[in-house]
């Protein structure tokens, strides 16, 4: 009985928490909608001209592509830093071993403006342009991490035999990597390197510091909700961005399950 | 947009004086040195260059380069992307050549960082009242000969030759637009209109309204709070908002810190300002014409705007050439574009401010696009020489009060402090 | 021979672990090392120079001048305290918001119903978080939709209590952080072995007492994994306080600070507070072995 009554009411609290969740994207959804400038309930004017406006924006479209590809270059550096650092901690013990994955989590676990400001001030310091490139490698310094967690994560529930197996039957360490390794983590490394792409193409405050005047898409609406005449656009564009969103999201959770979503929340926290 | 300039104005000089001696002192031969004998913040004059003769200026414009690099506040070079109705650039493109790429900057900080530290990257920039005289008097801007804009015999006669761009009597630049801050209300709440700033600063009146005052989220508020003390408490002696002795700023930081607990929001982004007024979160406060406009236009709740007795605040562009402009012709074709009635009816519709040259009025007033209003030019004194004159503009506080009183007036960056502390 | 060079030089290798840790160590620690640390190294010493008053220059010297400016200035230490506080009010609400819907999710739902929460509570993280933020100011304002649900069934005013306040701020914050703490809570609970919870069933535990017993100390690995994130994300921000409210938060200075007063020394000494919470706050958690839960 009392086991029955636990479960309801652990199934109102779930569909309450899911309502709280999807409130807001509610709002977002009705206001791409809004006819008005400012954005006050309830609405008066409902209009679809946001929807055209938006996709023959091209400011918008040039943020689109340049968010993509940094976040493809974020991704791949990621993938590269991160299974080697996975690599590194899981078959070898080194002096600092212990403080690698304290190292990695940093980033993540301070406050992104201050990963914002310390990098501003270095690359100013060494006269390193704001740019594309800057905002690629401080997008990269928080994204290894999503990729290191699910490799290793996958690593450590993995049994080493095989390796040595590989290894006895005459494989050298590239063919081990290749045939033996990769089947191993290729699930778990896409799964990580989805979600750091994901990661970086949401990513504001970091990018606030490192952009100098590139405009990625979180940046563009950043500018554009304090322009009234915008407002409309960024909730279509926002909209747009959940929708895109959904594919990386399902993906890595059909690949991978629960252990996406829970590198995802690694991962994806690092967008602060 | 407007946003943007606001956070323009307010901006320090704190960075320029180490991004100045940071960069190349001597501008290149052709553009001439600047004539700088004028006081410039003293922060900046050591990285000035040494003043001699007159600069010599070009007599007439060449063809243009193909290209033109400009630092802008966002909305100053639409191209229709944002509004079909508004596109002044891509016009401009056809008839010049002149392929053009704006980059839109923050605050007056970012302008100048990105004016000096990237020199021959951008041929122009849309600077604010202090970040004009800052780039002057830093070398940054190449003096321009008017005879060569067809439009500057137009404007206003006020804006002409405006201390923020011209100095001793050398053009560096050609006023765009300018605006006030005026004192907007809700007229639900405030049946008989307020005349003075005292409806938010005096104790009694503001306690009749707590929790729905609005005020400006930043240091430079301060000013408008001395600007009201300078009426309400002559004894001060208060001269200029902007340039306070230590009395003088005490003064107008503690009437900031006894009205904070009247304070509903204080306002970073004018869109903010407009949810709050719409949604009856606030009902009076400091505002642009903009603000007023759309609320008006939205229609949700009535408000107006008042210059109060003590007068207002208020804020200047100009657009100006670099000293080491790649594209100097196209910038000479870009001012004269952007002073043009047609491109002013544009930009100050959709900017939101008054225009330089009123010849644009005659369509501004019968309005233009979709963020016009009738009457345009009366609403935003566009020609009112009056008030004009008694705006008092936004500038750097430094601690060289500009006058007789010498070193002794508060530096902007004890402003920063002492704001923070009224928000507590 | 191409392929006799590959040999022998990936078999030398092989001969040499230590050469092979190098190789992988070396390029994440590099980048790391000089990138992350280098400019976080930078940005603690430059806390201890200063701006001087006349020239807006960066003094490099020595000078504990800003600390003591933050110690002795009555602004700072409040600020920081606020910040602190609510941090750790967020932290705490949506631990217990969080824990029945993870619970259901890990133990109770069919693995489908379980896939779609999983996507269900990570999709708002990719809507973007300032949309999110002006979304609850629609809500949560005067006249807002709160307010107007409530108006609808007779209840006037709600509105009121929110606004521009610090309780909407807590409540905008507890709402954005919320699938940080669910989802490691979520993986934490799906780990603990069935047969536990059988075993204290059997052993005549209630669900109440498996609960306490059993679940919750198994879970506190993921509680303080995902108290990492709200804790901090809460901490740094500064952009949903001056949307939201009107107070000022650590983030909101140090922006300041850096960007309209140019005073990097000041900000970075600023920054340390922050740095030196988290670095307690990292310590603590990961002696409950947060860091495994990640």
């Amino acid at each position: 009985m009392r086991a029955a009554a636990a479960r309801v009411g652990l199934r109102v609290a779930t569909g309450l928490t899911v309502a709280f969740l999807y409130l807001p994207i509610a709002v977002i959804a009705l206001y791409a909608f809004n006819g008005d400038r400012g954005q006050t309930w309830p609405i008066t004017n409902f209009s679809l001209q946001w929807f055209g406006d938006a996709f023959n924006n091209q400011s918008v479209r040039d943020a689109m592509v340049l968010s993509v590809s940094i976040a493809t270059l974020a991704m791949l550096a990621a993938i590269i830093l991160g299974t080697a650092a996975s690599l590194a901690v899981h078959r070898y013990r080194f002096f600092g071993r212990d403080i690698v994955s304290f190292a990695l989590v940093l980033p993540i676990a301070l406050p992104g403006i201050i990963t914002g400001i310390a990098l501003n001030a270095a690359f100013r310091g060494i006269g390193l342009g704001l740019g594309t490139l800057t905002i690629v490698i401080g997008h990269a310094t928080f994204c290894v991490v999503v990729v290191y967690n699910n490799v290793i994560a996958r690593l450590r529930r993995s049994s080493s035999s095989l390796e040595e197996a590989s290894a006895d039957l005459g494989a050298d360490q590239l063919q081990t990597f290749r045939y033996v390794t990769l089947p191993v983590i290729r699930t778990a490394l896409l799964a990580g390197a989805l979600l750091a792409f994901a990661l970086s193409f949401d990513e504001i405050i970091v990018t606030y510091f490192v952009a100098g005047t590139q405009e990625t898409i979180p940046i563009w609406i950043y500018d554009h909700l304090h322009q009234p005449n915008q407002r409309p656009i960024v909730n279509v564009v926002a909209l747009f961005v959940i929708l895109l969103s959904t594919i990386p999201v399902y993906i890595s959770q059909r690949l991978v399950g629960a252990e996406a979503t829970a590198g995802a929340a690694t991962g994806a926290s690092a967008r602060r | 947009m407007n946003n943007r300039r606001w956070a323009a104005l307010v901006a320090a000089t704190a960075i320029l004086a180490s991004a100045c001696s940071g960069t190349a002192t001597t501008p290149p031969a052709a553009t001439g040195t600047p004539a700088n004998s004028v006081a410039p913040p003293t922060t900046v004059a050591s990285g000035t260059p040494a003043a001699s003769a007159g600069p010599s200026l070009p007599t007439s414009v060449g063809a243009g380069e193909g290209e033109l690099d400009l630092v802008i506040w966002p909305g100053y070079a639409e191209d229709g992307s944002n509004d079909p109705h508004y596109n002044w650039v891509k016009p401009f493109q056809d008839a010049t050549g002149c392929k053009v790429n704006a980059k839109t900057a923050d605050t007056s900080d970012d302008m100048y960082n990105l004016m000096t530290q990237n020199h021959g990257l951008y041929d122009g920039v849309s600077a604010s009242g202090d970040a004009s005289n800052r780039l002057i008097g830093a070398g940054e801007i190449a003096p321009i000969n008017v005879n060569l804009i067809p439009d500057y015999v137009n404007i206003s006669p006020f804006l002409q030759s405006p201390a923020h761009n011209t100095v001793n009597g050398v053009h560096y630049g050609i006023s765009l637009g300018w605006g006030a801050n005026f004192l907007m209300y809700n007229t639900k709440d405030f049946t008989t209109a307020p005349t003075s700033w005292a409806s938010v600063f005096d104790p009694t009146q503001a306690a009749a309204v707590k929790g729905k005052i609005t005020d400006y989220a930043g240091p430079i508020y301060i000013a408008d709070a001395a600007l009201y003390l300078k009426s309400a408490q002559p004894a001060l002696g208060i001269t200029d908002p902007y340039e306070l002795t230590q009395p003088q700023f005490d003064a107008a930081v503690a009437l900031l810190k006894a009205q904070q607990p009247f304070v509903g929001k204080y306002w970073a982004s004018y869109t903010d300002e407009i949810d709050n007024f719409e949604a009856g979160t606030s009902t009076i406060g400091t505002a642009w014409q903009y603000q007023a406009n759309t609320i008006t236009a939205d229609g949700k709740v009535k408000i107006a705007t008042v210059v109060p007795t003590e007068g207002v605040t208020g804020w200047a562009d100009t657009w100006m050439m670099s000293a080491y402009a790649k594209h100097p012709n196209c910038m000479y074709l870009w001012m004269a574009w952007a002073l043009k009635p047609d491109t002013q009816v544009q930009s100050a519709e959709y900017f939101g401010e008054a225009p330089a040259n009123p010849l644009a009025c005659p369509k501004l007033d019968a309005v233009y696009g979709p963020y016009g209003i009738k009457d345009f030019c009366t609403i935003y004194h566009a020609q009112d020489t009056a008030f004009y004159n008694a705006v008092a503009f936004w500038k750097t506080p430094s601690a060289d009060c500009g006058d007789s009183r010498g070193k002794t007036c508060v530096d902007y960056s004890k402003w920063i402090d002492a704001y923070t502390s009224v928000k507590g | 021979m191409p392929g006799g060079a590959r040999r022998r030089l990936l078999g030398w290798f092989s001969r040499h672990p230590r050469l092979q840790l190098l190789a992988l160590l070396v390029p994440p620690a590099g980048w790391f090392g000089l990138v992350y640390y280098g400019s976080l190294a930078l940005l603690l010493v430059s806390a201890f120079w200063t701006l001087d008053p006349t020239t807006h220059q960066v003094l490099h010297q020595f000078s504990l001048a800003n600390l003591q400016k933050l110690v002795t200035e009555s602004v700072y230490p409040t600020i920081a305290l606020r910040t602190t506080v609510i941090a750790a009010i967020v932290t705490v609400a949506d631990a217990v918001i969080a824990f029945p819907i993870a619970f259901y999710m890990a133990r109770v739902a069919s693995p489908r119903t379980r896939a779609a929460l999983a996507v269900a509570v990570l999709l708002p993280l990719w809507a973007s978080y300032l949309v999110r933020v002006y979304a609850w100011r629609v809500i949560l304002s005067d006249s807002g939709l709160v307010d107007w649900a409530f108006a609808q069934l007779g209840i006037a005013n709600v509105g009121s209590l929110f606004g521009i306040s610090d309780l909407s701020m807590t409540i905008v914050f507890i709402y954005l952080w919320l699938p940080y703490m669910i989802l490691p809570i979520f993986a934490g609970l799906e780990r603990i072995p069935a047969s536990y919870l059988e075993a204290s069933a059997d052993l005549g535990g209630r669900p109440w007492t498996t609960f306490r017993r059993i679940i919750l100390p198994l879970a506190i690995p993921a509680l303080a994994a995902g108290s990492i994130f709200t804790f901090s994300l809460t901490l740094g921000d500064y952009i949903t306080p001056s949307l939201v409210s009107n107070s000022q938060f650590i983030g909101n200075v140090i922006v300041g600070e850096l960007g309209v007063a140019g005073d990097i020394p000041f900000a970075a000494a600023f920054a340390m507070v922050p740095i030196a919470i988290m670095a307690v706050y990292l310590l603590t958690v990961r002696r409950l072995g947060a860091f495994e839960a990640l």
